[in-house]
């Protein structure tokens, strides 16, 4: 495959490696790289890029999953819409095994709820278009590459006189977490691998905060491992130099205005709103709301929600995982309790998950 | 969730396209591109949509980049 099999060249990422090496030869101090993409934590962990790279270079994973971020809450209002026969849910597959407070979707369709996977938010709207008795409720969760396809399924049902169709919306924007993170000194993080697939859609300009105000190298990264590796190097050399900038590695999908039919769709149905972030509690103006023109198209309006305030489990650290403050071999749950198929926080649940991605290639 | 995958455009109408990855076809939408795609060319595909156009000249030059700086023979 073109675009992919180049990028994963063994003696490429191997010279890579030793280039890095060297480079950290000439560190100072140990340094923080965080990631900030699930797929980039996939990659990280599935090509072992860990184990090339030497002691002084850490990789970080950060908030970069949006189920593993989506709070108990959402999932318990998830879970009161598909308790209403009248409804069909439909969500991308990685929601079904969410816990909640006290069930998750996939139970609830055990025991007969009607909730269908979807490839596409495309899709949901055609379920609504072929139930018309029955109302469709989108779990809309994710970040700024995953919100214009689920603008898009709003316009769609709209352009279609769709009265049946609705978007229970939980999105959320990514530099605001990063800049959160990026004043913790805890933390220290010395650079970013800024999501590839997320700045496809807001371009690389957003990260510039981050590296004028925080004075934090930001390089907008690829996913195979040579691109990761390039990433790495790219941070490396910006520290050397004693410079903090936003360079884009990823040139070939990601430039620096963005798409900007995307941008366009976003800003035409969604308003920026606070949203809880799990782990980082609410963060203002981090969320996307629909807005009051698309109202008929917001579960949140269309339908009264009412459920108690979440439980979490206790032991649970998902939270602090996905603040990067500790790894899922720091959690006793980890891989005794919680595991892919029983699992006890979302960090576990989603394929890009960041203990899903450890217990898969990491032990 | 933000999993994207590069593929090949092999048939187009409209806003609708078929691509292709490793003998694997998918239906998705352009509607969100900005930009104009011919069938041949390369696009990321999430959730049913293609969201970016992967640009040949920058990834050879990416490949090129990668493979001059980081050549087996400056490595010794």
């Amino acid at each position: 495959m073109r675009f992919q099999d180049e990028f994963r060249d063994r003696t490429l990422v191997q010279n890579m490696a030793t280039n890095i090496r060297r480079m950290a030869e000439r560190l100072t101090a140990p340094v923080n790289f965080m990631e900030v993409c699930g797929t980039h934590t996939m990659s990280i962990y599935q090509y072992g890029i860990r184990t090339l790279l030497p002691e002084k270079v850490r990789l970080v994973s950060g908030p970069g999953c949006p189920v593993c971020v989506t709070p108990i809450g959402y999932i318990d209002k998830a879970l009161a819409c598909a308790a209403d026969p009248h409804n069909i849910v439909a969500t991308f597959g990685d929601m079904l095994r969410v816990p909640g407070s006290h069930s998750s979707m996939m139970e609830q369709r055990a025991g007969g709820a009607d909730i269908r996977i979807v490839y596409s938010p495309l899709d949901a709207v055609s379920l609504a278009r072929n139930n018309p008795e029955r109302r469709v409720v989108f779990l809309g969760v994710g970040f700024e590459t995953t919100a214009p396809t689920i603008a898009a399924s709003i316009l769609e049902a709209a352009r279609m006189g769709l009265k049946n169709y609705c978007v229970l919306a939980a999105h959320k924007t990514m530099p605001i977490p990063m800049e959160i993170l990026s004043s913790d000194p805890e933390l220290n993080i010395g650079g970013y691998l800024c999501p590839a697939h997320v700045s496809t859609v807001i371009g690389a300009t957003p990260y510039s905060a981050i590296a004028d105000k925080h004075r934090i190298p930001c390089v907008v990264t690829g996913f195979e491992p040579a691109d990761v590796m390039q990433g790495i190097e790219m941070l490396l050399a910006q520290i050397l130099r004693r410079e903090s900038k936003v360079e884009i590695q990823y040139s070939r999908a990601v430039s620096w205005e963005g798409n900007l039919k995307a941008q366009a769709i976003l800003k035409q149905l969604f308003v920026p709103c606070d949203a809880a972030w799990r782990g980082l509690g609410v963060l203002p103006g981090s969320g996307l709301a629909i807005r009051d023109e698309y109202a008929q198209f917001d579960a949140e309006r269309v339908l009264t929600l009412n459920v108690p305030d979440a439980t979490e489990n206790p032991a649970c650290l998902c939270g602090e995982v996905l603040k990067g403050k500790l790894t899922p071999f720091n959690c006793p749950l980890f891989a005794t309790v919680c595991t892919p198929e029983s699992p006890v926080g979302a960090c576990m649940v989603s394929s890009e998950g960041t203990c899903a991605a450890a217990y898969k290639y990491g032990r | 969730m933000c999993l994207g995958v590069p593929m090949k455009i092999v048939s187009k109408d409209g806003d609708n396209i078929v691509a292709e990855v490793d003998g694997v076809q998918k239906e998705a939408s352009v509607m969100l591109l900005g930009e104009e795609v011919a069938i041949g060319d390369y696009v990321i595909v999430h959730a049913g949509f293609a969201i970016s156009r992967l640009d040949e000249e920058y990834a050879t030059e990416t490949l090129r980049l990668m493979r001059e700086i980081y050549a087996p023979e400056d490595m010794a």
